[in-house]
């Protein structure tokens, strides 16, 4: 039996989640959708730390919220001409009931199955990830680091003007 | 699933788990639904952000506890799913910004240049 505080907890965050989601999709500027982006994102971390995932929990906080929110902000001031609006496209219809149609699925059948574990509670994650990232999946974390590199040498490459291009600047 | 009050009050596996579809489905509607790249962008994240409350919720409930083992394998899934959306927004608002320069727009109805 889960104590009161969980339950609240899981309650709050869940609300703040697909709240804040769903004006994710409502709001007008691409600006205010961005911020209640970054509203889900925290939502999201208290949900990971009711699941006792510390780690993850700060991870998220200081990835998502922090760092991808800051890029988008970026790419959003670095396009200035461009409009705001967070307008729909002829696909939005679609796109509602694709959603709709996972969202069911996805509940009908956690609720259909008979799940039988029981919950393990970590008093911390850390050493654990820590031994397992260095030892069962040490290569998928060198790869990651090289998939890392080079998507930042990629993304330097990309946007960096050279003088010796002679279409920069013209072909708009 | 005995009662319904057991339903609300006891926070399972069953939870996490609608939430996690609503995220995701939610994710979608943004992705398939909106017109600016930023905004597509900020679906696929939200979608990404569905999958990984699902991998933790197994995690915390796991079905198979004959081993010991493997308890926090999700987790470690979890940290590349972080970075590889790290690496993947990273790259996807950098070639937004390369669109805008050569047509000062990132609105995908209007990047239709190999549309026949």
């Amino acid at each position: 039996m889960d104590s009161p505080g969980i339950v609240i907890g899981f309650y709050m965050m869940a609300g703040l989640v697909l709240g804040s989601g769903t004006l994710v999709f409502l709001a007008r500027n691409l600006l205010h959708a961005l911020a209640f982006l970054v509203i889900s994102f925290l939502g999201m971390a208290g949900l990971f730390l009711t699941l006792s995932a510390d780690f993850i929990a700060m991870a998220q906080i200081l990835i998502y919220a922090g760092s991808i929110s800051v890029l988008m902000v970026f790419a959003v001031m670095l396009t200035p001409l461009a409009s705001r609006d967070n307008g729909n496209t002829i696909y939005v219809l679609p796109g509602l009931l694709a959603a709709g149609g996972i969202a069911t699925f996805v509940g009908f059948l956690a609720l259909d199955t008979s799940w039988s574990g029981p919950a393990t509670d970590f008093t911390t994650t850390i050493d654990l990830i820590g031994n397992l990232l260095l030892g069962k999946y040490v290569l998928a974390f060198e790869i990651a680091s090289v998939l890392l590199l080079f998507a930042l040498i990629g993304a330097i490459m990309l946007v960096q003007i050279s003088p010796s291009d002679p279409e920069e600047g013209e072909g708009r | 699933m005995t009662g319904i009050s057991e339903l609300i009050f006891e926070i399972g596996l069953v939870h996490y788990l609608i939430v996690s579809g609503s995220v995701f489905g939610l994710g979608t509607a943004i992705a398939l639904g909106k017109r600016s790249a930023i905004a597509v962008l900020m679906g696929i994240e939200l979608m990404l952000n569905g999958s990984i409350l699902a991998l933790l919720a197994f995690s915390r409930f796991p079905q198979n506890t004959s081993s010991e083992a493997g308890l926090v394998d999700g987790h470690v899934f979890v940290v590349f799913i972080l970075s590889v959306a790290a690496a993947e927004a990273a790259v996807a608002l950098a070639l937004s910004v390369l669109v805008y320069r050569k047509r000062e727009t990132v609105d995908l109805d209007r990047i239709n240049l190999m549309r026949w």
